[in-house]
């Protein structure tokens, strides 16, 4: 480790206006080094980088000192930050699908960065490319460069991201949340590569996150952020085993744990599905027979029991959510579908409809969810107004407050509209307007995803009360293997849209049968 | 600032999402838009009264001690002692002689009506500005100013009407189209796009040789194809509505369709049909105005400021006829796409609503 660090900040700040985004924060990455800034939503984190880099929009004020290499970045020219952004500093950012240009391929995107900075073109150009992509560890090199965005996974196109952020072999290294988007399997790859190319080149790395058990096994040492301000800078090792601020005490320990409430053993079953398969016609070529149909999710059966809560999981497109949609006959689907005794994929038109209070869903994205045109209480309120029309004004208001009340919420939030709440009240609000309606079932698509460390814990404590409180069924979609082990008494685990375990949810963790979800069970790293 | 201390005042107090305030305030911040909406507001209101304003026939009056409401009641030339059994001609010199004789009559401030023809211009006609013709006479004798106000309320009524109508059609339209889908979609857009190949204009050229086209059969007509445009707007939002999570929790609460379209998926399609009905009001101004100008309009006599166009396009020595026409319709359709305007920045989300507190804003937020 040489004296000089790589990149310092020293009593660094950002203001917007009035607001001060990030406070008397110091840094320093040395090389061949990872240092990961950790902190929830809205904590500054990636702001602070930006900052550094002087890549916030104008009205943002950056004071403090900054260095890379040793030369103080506050004096430095427009030139001279562009030859450093992209040359002596690359950048991973979290999206790798709006961090890439969709119209170019691989190939072009990564020789425009070799000719802006090393001037390379042509045959020379290419010859790196290729060994860039190699260096990622990417197959088909050749297939790859010709590539456009669109046509590669997730996992993938991060691969590219990467290769063009080494590209000119950088001295410091900004991975920008580089896994969120990513599901558990590909995030251990990732992270791997990042480790493995930072000990080959020297790099210093910094690594941007919000699960601070992610960057465990990969940061030497961690800075911990709350609302703008460090709270905790240590070696990695130290922070995990005597963290000194009673914050960071509780990001490490924000693993949702417990076990959902127990089912009582004479309860009766609610819900049995018998062979629910979904596929989708594909277009039919021209003078060409039809493409057999897409099988979005393979007939599957399940029963589940009164207040019991069985766990679906699997990656981005295993079907999982499709399977949600089906039994809520939110989309086409085939098979039997038998709720308290009663057939309802027979059932069609107002009869169904009438049913539909008994079964609700939750979704993943608190932004979406929620109509901002509508205030809480009446988005909480819509679905009771519809099924019980008799009810007075006085009579809502009182079920909207019990239903807020139910979710931890005081009764004066119903005034108020969405865009006042967080995203886990939000979620909060959702719950609460599928409660009011006194569902038996509840479909719960991945509604802790989007939420940080410490709030995904409430939410998965609120929903186990509301099941011992109210018997209630629930349907736990998620990829999040420690959320879901905390929410189920069973589990399936799909991949592809077909089942490939099953079981009580100690045996799947205990004693995965498959390759796959051991694979999974060990990327999640409990 | 009065004006849009006015409009906070007004949003603070109700009861408005907050998207809806916040459009409020942008739209009460571009002063020229507030200033132009109030500006076309009393011009319209004062149009709407143009009877009050212009007329050939006393407001009140009263005879031999009886009152009179000429201006709403018709009474035969016999009640003032003429010898018709005809509506009375108040122009009459002989009535004029009965009236002053018998009692007293106030008349509007402009004593003409938009098809009276004055006998007593004095001069030949079209004859220039004068106290008596405020904005002069046209080839026909009839004062430019009333037809004018007549005109406007004309226009400003067809274009209010034409718009009403295509909104309602087209969001219907599309809304069908873009909730269902599929085979809907399909046959509709297809449809669509065979109608909207049909010639508008030769089209009511051609009737126009076959009926005698008055107010209904011209907004019938147009109406057949301006609700087009709205079509593919209002389609496009529902269908990306359509998948939006809070329509699917919607749907998953089994609320019907009609009224999930109505509720959740309509307010975002109306951001976009909002800002477009300033276009489509100052299309149908414009459309009826160079009908009326190329002469397969409104009936002959109608007050129309298209007619006046071209009474001004054939008597260049009368310069009174194509200025007043020039004017009028210029103020009428900038003030139209300034409040367009201020409407489009009103629902544009990348504007930044100014804080309630801040005096002034720039314009072009960044």
């Amino acid at each position: 480790m040489s004296d000089v660090p790589v990149f310092e900040l020293h009593d660094f700040s950002i203001r917007f206006a009035d607001y001060r985004a990030v406070e008397t924060l110091d840094l320093k990455v040395h090389r061949g080094e990872t240092v990961a800034i950790v902190g929830e939503s809205g904590s500054g984190k990636s702001v602070s980088v930006l900052g550094a880099m002087g890549l916030l929009p104008p009205g943002a004020e950056v004071g403090g000192e900054r260095r890379f290499e040793g030369r103080d970045l506050n004096s430095l020219s427009k030139r001279a930050w562009n030859a450093l952004r992209g040359g002596r500093i690359g950048f991973v950012f979290q999206e790798p699908m709006t961090s890439l240009n969709p119209l170019h391929t691989v190939g072009r995107q990564l020789q425009e960065t070799l000719r802006l900075h090393q001037g390379l073109r042509g045959r020379e150009a290419k010859r790196r490319s290729r060994e860039l992509l190699d260096r990622v560890r990417l197959p088909r090199v050749n297939d790859m460069l010709g590539a456009r965005p669109d046509q590669l996974s997730g996992g993938q196109r991060q691969r590219v991201m990467i290769a063009i952020a080494i590209a000119n072999a950088p001295a410091l290294l900004i991975a920008d949340e580089p896994t969120t988007a990513l599901d558990v399997t590909v995030q251990r790859e990732i992270l791997g590569l990042l480790d493995t190319l930072r000990r080959e080149e020297g790099m210093g790395l910094l690594l941007i996150s919000h699960d601070l058990n992610l960057v465990k096994s990969h940061a030497d040492r961690v800075v911990v952020m709350k609302s703008g301000s460090v709270i905790e800078t240590a070696r990695t090792s130290a922070l995990f085993t005597a963290p000194r601020t009673a914050y960071s005490r509780e990001l490490i320990a924000a693993v949702p744990d417990g076990h959902p409430p127990p089912v009582v053993d004479e309860a009766p079953i609610l819900l049995e599905i018998d062979r629910l398969g979904v596929q989708f016609p594909r277009p039919k070529p021209l003078l060409r027979r039809r493409p057999l149909d897409f099988v979005a999710l393979e007939p599957l059966s399940i029963s589940l029991r009164q207040g019991e809560t069985l766990g679906v999981v699997g990656e981005s497109g295993s079907g999982k959510s499709t399977l949600a949609f089906a039994l809520l006959r939110l989309v086409r689907a085939h098979g039997r579908i038998t709720f308290d005794g009663e057939r309802l994929d027979r059932l069609n038109g107002r009869a169904f409809r009438q049913r539909r209070r008994q079964f609700q869903i939750v979704f993943q994205d608190p932004f979406g969810s929620l109509s901002p045109r509508m205030s809480v209480a009446d988005i909480v309120s819509e679905g009771l107004r519809f099924h019980q029309p008799g009810l007075s004004n006085a009579q809502i208001d009182a079920h909207v407050g019990e239903a807020l009340a139910e979710v931890g919420l005081p009764a004066h939030c119903g005034d108020r509209y969405p865009h006042e709440f967080s995203g886990g009240q939000r979620q909060r609000i959702a719950i609460a307007r599928a409660v009011i309606l006194k569902p038996r079932l509840l479909v719960l698509d991945e509604p802790t995803s989007a939420l940080d460390r410490t709030v995904q814990k409430q939410l998965v404590q609120l929903l186990r009360e509301l099941q011992a409180r109210h018997r209630i069924s629930y349907l736990f979609i998620s990829h999040d293997l420690a959320v879901v082990r905390a929410m189920s008494h069973r589990l399936i685990v799909l991949k592809d849209g077909a089942v490939v375990e099953t079981g009580t949810s100690e045996t799947v963790f205990d004693a995965p049968r498959s390759a796959y979800t051991r694979c999974l069970i060990e990327a999640a790293g409990i | 600032m009065r004006v849009s201390s006015l409009f906070q005042a007004a949003t603070v107090r109700s009861k408005l999402s907050p998207i809806t305030r916040r459009r409020l305030r942008v739209f009460g911040h571009n002063r020229r838009a507030v200033v132009s909406l109030w500006l076309f507001g009393v011009l319209f209101a004062l149009s709407l009264a143009a009877e009050l304003i212009s007329n050939d026939k006393p407001l009140v009056m009263q005879y031999q001690g009886d009152w009179y409401i000429p201006v709403a009641i018709d009474y035969p030339e016999t009640t003032f002692g003429g010898f018709l059994p005809t509506t009375t001609d108040y122009h009459d010199p002989f009535v004029k002689s009965q009236i002053d004789a018998h009692g007293w009559a106030i008349w509007p401030p402009v004593p003409f009506d938009y098809q009276t023809l004055d006998r007593d211009v004095g001069g030949p006609v079209p004859s220039p500005p004068s106290a008596r013709h405020w904005l002069g006479t046209d080839d026909q004798g009839r004062d430019v100013f009333a037809r004018v106000v007549y005109g406007f309320r004309l226009s400003v009524a067809f274009a209010l009407a034409l718009t009403t109508g295509s909104l309602v059609i087209g969001v219907g339209v599309g809304a069908l189209q873009g909730y269902y889908g599929g085979k809907i979609d399909l046959i509709g857009q297809r449809f669509i796009e065979i109608w909207s190949g049909l010639p508008v204009l030769f089209l009511l050229i051609i009737l126009a040789s076959l009926v005698e086209p008055n107010i209904w059969w011209l907004l019938g007509i147009m109406l057949l194809f301006t609700w087009l445009g709205l079509v593919d707007i209002v389609r496009a939002e529902f269908l990306r509505a359509r998948n939006l999570d809070y329509v699917r929790a919607a749907r998953a609460m089994g609320l019907p369709s009609r009224l999930i379209m109505w509720r959740h998926v309509l307010p975002n399609a109306m951001v976009a049909t909002l800002t477009f009905i300033p276009f489509l009001f100052t299309g149908a101004i414009t459309t009826l105005t160079a009908l009326d100008f190329l002469g397969f309009g409104l009936p002959p006599g109608s007050p129309s400021l298209g007619e006046l166009v071209a009474q001004g396009k054939n008597n260049l020595q009368a310069p009174w006829l194509g200025i007043t026409a020039f004017v009028t319709l210029s103020v009428m359709l900038s003030l139209l796409v300034f409040i367009g305007e201020g409407l489009r920045d009103a629902f544009d989300p990348r504007i930044n609503a100014p804080a309630s507190t801040s005096v002034r804003v720039e314009k072009d937020a960044p």
